[in-house]
């Protein structure tokens, strides 16, 4: 085994630098209680474009640009992008990758993404491949529903447990310049599959893959839950963050207030948003709005974010298939 | 015809039954339409659902599985006066004016308005 | 698979403990009244039509029809989802719902063309009770003419 792989945890020898990042969001995350941190809030869900695919893509575009410009970097400055979405043919960041002509990896982790490009990133800069990756991930309600359920104006009834799709973006540009918070460890997840198949139950889907990757990553890195200041899903929400819990409290871990998830953070107390936010942009908002200025202010110093993935598609849910989950770490740390 | 007391009870009835199969099953709605229309398909086939719309009005005609009871008296009438064609013929003989008002209405409704957020 | 060592048949019973439960009893309740008070407008429309001087047949369509416009209305309008949403089948089994079914799809392609999004897509909710309705209404017609009577 490669001396920088344990077990399923990569332990960076190189850790890059997250030196600038921007978060771009929709008008109901502009309701919630981080609405004061997002960098730009889209009134309305098309931003001023004429379908909401552009709409989309015009708040990743908004969200790299604005990233860039925080630290002065021009596209040049960067080696590679990674990116992902969850619309068929990942579309909406491989035409960001188009106007941006830089050499570009597409990648497909459902709503891990972002998690995923980290990664990728991390992964490149470390091994010497890189010196600079941008990395970038969308989610958006009205793109998301039509593709993976019912018409938007569709009268069917949801049940209490269904999540809402976080519209936003978030840009993450991974460098050597200190910008005090860096990732120094990833830890790759498995496909898990407990046969939940209620494609309005994500949540509980992917938490037996978020419980897994936890454990694996506290077995890897030799240490216990008084370790961390916070461990943060992506999205399983408040149905799946509970199921979560009674997993990883049968394996005696019991996380209290250390435990969150960024779906069930986003958007403020709603009986409309069901369980919380689903989708690559609950992750990605949450990152750059509340997770990397908690670690800049020194309220945490070591945080692992794990991005979680419910890998359906609208046909595997039509042949009766269930919902395979996956969830992948990163461990980000302050560094003075 | 039914009246309006009949029309409300059994009307409601209709959709609290069908109600009851989308909680507690994996159906969804389009099964639970599907259902309807071909259960009110083998009524009229019976002959029973005369008697539902004379009794409860609206409360039958009202439900998609309306539908299927006009589609299956179409082919049931042109039967007894075509024979084996009156099968094709009929399907859409009563049923045309739903149908056609269906798409027609769609279409410019779609066209007027716009998806609100 | 490694850490979780958890049965799926254990970890459906964990998600079932944990999830809010269907509110079923009050959803009954809700599809009830709202359904029952469509089929009274309707009974209502259907009155009028007579008393306009159709026949009953012709009034019947006639406010069917109308049903299918309000439906439809109320779709494009933006509010036969939130009608949807507290009223379930109670919206979904009248005819209504069925106009709501071919708006709203409808709607939303709209931005990918009047042919190819639009008109295409109109059929993909209601289709199977086209379908259906259909398929079943001739075999009825079969059967019928194979058993007489």
């Amino acid at each position: 085994m490669a001396d920088k792989l344990k077990g399923q945890t990569l332990i960076f020898n190189n850790s890059p630098f997250i030196i600038s990042y921007a978060t771009v969001s929709g008008p109901e995350e502009g309701k919630g209680p981080f609405a004061s941190s997002i960098d730009k809030i889209c009134t309305d869900p098309k931003c001023g474009k004429d379908t909401w695919e552009k709409g989309e893509k015009s708040m990743v575009k908004d969200a790299i640009s604005l990233a860039m410009k925080k630290f002065s970097i021009a596209p040049k400055d960067i080696d590679l992008m990674v990116g992902g979405d969850l619309l068929n043919q990942i579309a909406i960041s491989n035409f960001i990758a188009r106007d941006y002509k830089l050499p570009y990896l597409g990648i497909y982790g459902a709503c891990s993404s972002l998690i995923e490009a980290l990664i990728f990133a991390s992964i490149s800069m470390d091994g010497g491949f890189a010196d600079s990756v941008l990395n970038f991930s969308s989610s958006h309600y009205q793109t998301a529903e039509r593709q993976y359920r019912t018409p938007l104006e569709y009268g069917a009834q949801y049940p209490p447990y269904k999540q809402y799709t976080v519209t936003g973006a978030g840009a993450y540009i991974l460098g050597w310049i200190n910008g005090h918070v860096k990732i120094t460890a990833a830890t790759i997840g498995k496909v898990i599959d407990l046969k939940i198949s209620d494609p309005n139950d994500m949540g509980s889907a992917m938490a037996p893959a978020a419980a897994d990757t936890i454990l694996q990553h506290l077995n890897d890195t030799n240490r216990n839950v008084s370790d961390f200041d916070l461990i943060i899903t992506g999205d399983l929400g408040k149905t799946g963050l509970k199921n979560l819990r009674s997993l990883l409290k049968e394996k005696n871990l019991e996380l209290g207030n250390k435990l969150s998830d960024c779906g069930a953070i986003i958007f403020k107390q709603d009986a409309k948003y069901g369980s919380g936010g689903s989708g690559c942009a609950a992750s990605s908002i949450i990152l750059g709005s509340n997770i990397i200025p908690a670690l800049k202010n020194n309220k945490y110093k070591r945080v692992l974010l794990i991005g979680t993935g419910a890998l359906l598609s609208p046909i595997t849910i039509l042949q009766k298939e269930s919902i395979p989950g996956i969830a992948h770490a990163v461990l980000i740390e302050k560094i003075n | 015809m039914g009246n309006y007391y009949t029309a409300f009870l059994i009307g409601g009835l209709v959709c609290a039954l069908g109600q009851i199969l989308l909680d507690n099953t994996k159906y969804t709605p389009a099964h639970l339409l599907v259902f309807l229309v071909v259960l009110a398909s083998i009524f009229t086939g019976l002959g029973l659902y005369e008697p539902l719309i004379e009794f409860a009005g609206a409360g039958v005609t009202i439900p998609v599985a309306n539908f299927g009871y006009v589609l299956t008296k179409g082919v049931l009438e042109e039967l007894d006066k075509d024979g084996i064609p009156g099968l094709f013929k009929g399907v859409l003989k009563i049923a045309s004016s739903g149908v056609s008002a269906s798409v027609i209405i769609a279409f410019i409704i779609a066209l007027i308005f716009n998806p609100r957020n | 698979m490694g850490n979780i060592n958890k049965s799926k048949d254990e970890y459906k019973k964990l998600v079932k403990k944990n999830s809010p439960p269907l509110p079923r009893f009050k959803n009954i309740i809700k599809a009830y009244l709202v359904g029952g008070l469509i089929c009274l407008i309707g009974q209502g429309f259907w009155n009028l039509y007579i008393l306009i001087g159709y026949n009953q047949t012709d009034a019947g369509a006639m406010g069917t029809i109308t049903m299918i416009m309000i439906g439809g209305l109320l779709t494009g309008m933006g509010y036969y989802d939130r009608l949807g949403q507290f009223a379930g089948a109670g919206s979904m089994v009248p005819v209504t719902g069925f106009a709501n079914a071919m708006v709203s799809p409808a709607l939303e392609y709209k931005q990918e063309g009047l042919v190819l999004g639009m008109g295409a897509k109109m059929f993909t909710v209601a289709g199977p009770v086209l379908t259906y309705g259909m398929v079943s209404s001739f075999f009825i017609g079969i059967i019928k003419l194979i058993f007489g009577g």
